[in-house]
C-alpha cells in the first residue's frame, strides 16, 4: 500500500482533524459584505461536494502588505482539510506578495503530475501534499483552499487602503 | 455464508463461465486483481459486444436509411434488427423504441418535445402534450439529476409548476404523500424504477395507477431496471421508459426511448434535420412516424448494433436469474456492511427486495477518502452524491460511497469489499 500511504502521509492525516483556521463561524461564512481590506471566497468541488468559505484580511500600504488573517468554513475529504489547515499555517506573516507566489509555486507542484516535488522550505506541511500530483482526481480536492485563498487575496488587496 | 438458495438464480459456476467472457475482468488494477463494484455507473462489456461492434466496421460499415448500394442495404438491416432486438429486452414492438445517446437524452428529449407542444403553431395531435402555468410536473425526491434538470428546466420555459413525491427515513416513496401530490393538475409523472442510492425497487403498478387516475403521462427512468431485472414496459403500462446501452453491457454513447407508438407518433420532433422528414419545402416541412421522427442526421449504428448484442446477452442469461442472482449479491453486501462498527447504510433493510446496490457513509471518513483507500486494493466503488444531490441532502449527507454489483460479480470479490471497508476508520485513525 506504499501508493496510498505517499498520498495519505501522517501529517496530513494530522491536519486533517487538527484544521488550523478552520474556525470561521456559519454567520461569517453567510456575510456578503466585509471590512475594507477584507475577501471572502467560496470553492465548491461539485465531484465530491467539498466546500470551503475562506476569508482573508491584509494590513499595511502599498508595498508592505501583509497578510493579517485568515480563517476557513469547510467540510469535505481529508485531503481537503488537510490542505486548508497547512495553508492556514503557512499564510500567517507573509507579505501579500509571497503568499502570491507561495499558491503558485503550490500549484505547480500539484499540476506537475508528480514530475515536481514541493519544497518543505517554502511550502512547510503543505510540502507532504505533493504525493497527490499523482492522483488526478485528488487534485482538486488539494487546490480547494488555495484556490478560495487567491481570490479573497485578490479582493482583499483591492479594498485595501 | 450460505450460498445461493434460489434454484433460478445463476450458480457459482456459471458466474464464473460468464467472467470469462469480459476481458476486462482480468485486468490487474495497482497490481491487484480488479475488484468491479461499479457496474451502477457503468457496466463490462462481454467479447460479443465488442465483436459486434467490430464486425460493423469491418463487414456493413455505410450509411443506413440512405442509398441503394448492398452495403447500405447490410447496414440498414442490421440497424434496424439492433432496433427489434432492443424492442423485444423491454417487451416492446420496435417501431416504439427511439435510439438516443444513452437515458438523459432521452428524458430531454421527452421534456423539450413537451415545450415544443406547448409554444407556437402546435398541430392538433400534438396539443395533449402542452404544459403551462395550469399544469403540474411531478418527480420523486430520489430522482437522478437526469430525471429532475429536464423537468426544472420545462417548468422554467412554460410555467408549469414542478412537485415532487417524498423519500421516506426507510428509503421508499412516501406513498400517502404521492396519492397527495399526484393530482387533477398533474400533467406528467417521472420517477426512477430502481433509484442509484438506495436500491429501492419502487411500486409502479400503484405509482402509474395514481397517474391514471388523473389522466397524466408516465416517464419511467429504467436506466438502472433494464439491466437488472425483467423489464416489461406492456406490463408496467407506463407511457414512456428510457435506459443507457452502458449500464447493460452495452457501449457508451446509445441509448433508448421507449414510447407507446400512437404517443411518439403525436410528439413534436425534437431534433430535426435530414432523415425524419417526409416533404420538405422552403417554407414547412412534414414529420415521419416514431421513430424515424426522432433520429434526425446520422445515427451511432455501430453501437447500436452493439447494444443489441449485449440484450441478447442478457436475455440468452435470463434477466430472471441476473435478478435472483444480484438478490443474493445485495444481502451480502448488506448484511456484511451491517456488522461492521461506523457504517450507516441507505435504503431499505436487509431481508427487503432491492438493487444489488448499497451506498453507505462511514463515519468520521469522508466518501472520497474511502474509495481512495478501496482504489489502492483494486476495488472499484463510486464515490460522491452519484448525481443525486438533493436525495442525499434529505438524508443529511453531501457523499456517500456506493458498492454496485452485477451478473459477474462474485461472492469473493463481495467479501474482498467488506474486508476492505472493515479497514477503512483504523487508517484514517478513526475511533
Amino acid at each position: 500500500m506504499s501508493g496510498l500511504e505517499s498520498l495519505y502521509q501522517q501529517t496530513i492525516l494530522e491536519h486533517s482533524k487538527a484544521r488550523h483556521g478552520g474556525t470561521l463561524s456559519e454567520v461569517a461564512a453567510c456575510e456578503t459584505a466585509w471590512p475594507e481590506g477584507t475577501g471572502q471566497c467560496h470553492q465548491l468541488n461539485p465531484v465530491c461536494g467539498d466546500e470551503i468559505t475562506l476569508r482573508l484580511a491584509v494590513d499595511g500600504g502599498a508595498g508592505d502588505s501583509r497578510v493579517a488573517s485568515l480563517e476557513w468554513l469547510g467540510n469535505g475529504c481529508s485531503i481537503s482539510m488537510a490542505s486548508a489547515s497547512m495553508l492556514t499555517d503557512l499564510a500567517e506573516d507573509l507579505t501579500v506578495d509571497e503568499l502570491a507566489r507561495l499558491i503558485e509555486e503550490f500549484r505547480a507542484v500539484l499540476r506537475s503530475r508528480g514530475t515536481l516535488e514541493g519544497d518543505p522550505e517554502e511550502l512547510g506541511d503543505a510540502a507532504a501534499l505533493s504525493g497527490v500530483a499523482k492522483f488526478p482526481a485528488r487534485v482538486k480536492c488539494a487546490m480547494l483552499a488555495w484556490v478560495a485563498a487567491e481570490d479573497a487575496l485578490r479582493q482583499a488587496v483591492s479594498t485595501a487602503a | 455464508m450460505a450460498e445461493s438458495r434460489d434454484p433460478s438464480a445463476l450458480d457459482r459456476t456459471e458466474v464464473l463461465r460468464i467472467r470469462n467472457d469480459f476481458p476486462l475482468l482480468a485486468h490487474l488494477v495497482n497490481g491487484k486483481t480488479l475488484v468491479y463494484l461499479d457496474s451502477g455507473a457503468t457496466s463490462q462489456n462481454p467479447q460479443s459486444v465488442l465483436e459486434a461492434e467490430q464486425e460493423f466496421y469491418e463487414q456493413r460499415n455505410s450509411a443506413v436509411h440512405r442509398g441503394a448500394h448492398t452495403l447500405a442495404a447490410h447496414a440498414t438491416v442490421a440497424f434496424e434488427d439492433a432496433r427489434a432486438t432492443v424492442a423485444q429486452f423491454v417487451g416492446a414492438r420496435e417501431e416504439e423504441i427511439v435510439w438516443t445517446a444513452n437515458a438523459t437524452a432521452g428524458l430531454n428529449l421527452l421534456a423539450y418535445a413537451f415545450s415544443n407542444a406547448s409554444i407556437g403553431d402546435v398541430p392538433a395531435e400534438s396539443r395533449r402534450f402542452a404544459v403551462g402555468p395550469c399544469d403540474e410536473i411531478v418527480v420523486t425526491e430520489m430522482e437522478h439529476h437526469a430525471n429532475l434538470v429536464p423537468w426544472q428546466e420545462l417548468c422554467r420555459r412554460t410555467g408549469a409548476a414542478l412537485r415532487y413525491i417524498p423519500v421516506t427515513d426507510a428509503g421508499t416513496l412516501d406513498l400517502d404523500e404521492a396519492a397527495r401530490v399526484i393530482g387533477p393538475k398533474t400533467r406528467v409523472l417521472a420517477f426512477t424504477h430502481v433509484s442509484n442510492v438506495l436500491g429501492t425497487i419502487n411500486p409502479v403498478a400503484h405509482l402509474v395507477g395514481l397517474a391514471r387516475a388523473v389522466g397524466a403521462l408516465v416517464v419511467l427512468d429504467a436506466c438502472q431496471s433494464a439491466p437488472h431485472l425483467p423489464l416489461d414496459v406492456k406490463a408496467l403500462d407506463v407511457d414512456f421508459a428510457v435506459f443507457s446501452g452502458h449500464k447493460m453491457l452495452g457501449p457508451t454513447g446509445i441509448g433508448a426511448l421507449y414510447g407507446r407508438q400512437e404517443l411518439l407518433d403525436a410528439l413534436p420532433p425534437v431534433t430535426t434535420g435530414g432523415s425524419m422528414i417526409t416533404t420538405v419545402t422552403m417554407e414547412r416541412s412534414g414529420y415521419l412516424p416514431a421513430p424515424q421522427r426522432f433520429e434526425a442526421g446520422t445515427q451511432p449504428v455501430s453501437q447500436a448494433i452493439a447494444m443489441a448484442a449485449a440484450a441478447r446477452y442478457l436475455m440468452e442469461t435470463g434477466m430472471e436469474r441476473i435478478h435472483a442472482r444480484e438478490g443474493v449479491l445485495a444481502q451480502r453486501m448488506l448484511e456484511g456492511l451491517r456488522e461492521l462498527p461506523g457504517i450507516r447504510l441507505l435504503g431499505p433493510a436487509p431481508g427487503v427486495e432491492r438493487a444489488a446496490l448499497v451506498a453507505f457513509d462511514v463515519d468520521g471518513v469522508h466518501a472520497h477518502d474511502v474509495g481512495q483507500y478501496l482504489d489502492a486494493q483494486g476495488i472499484a466503488v463510486r464515490v460522491g452524491h452519484h448525481c443525486a444531490q438533493p436525495l442525499h441532502r434529505r438524508f443529511g449527507l453531501t457523499a456517500t460511497t456506493r458498492a454496485s454489483a452485477y451478473l459477474y460479480t462474485t461472492e469473493d470479490e463481495v467479501d474482498a469489499f467488506l474486508q476492505g471497508v472493515a479497514g477503512v476508520r483504523g487508517f484514517f485513525g478513526v475511533k
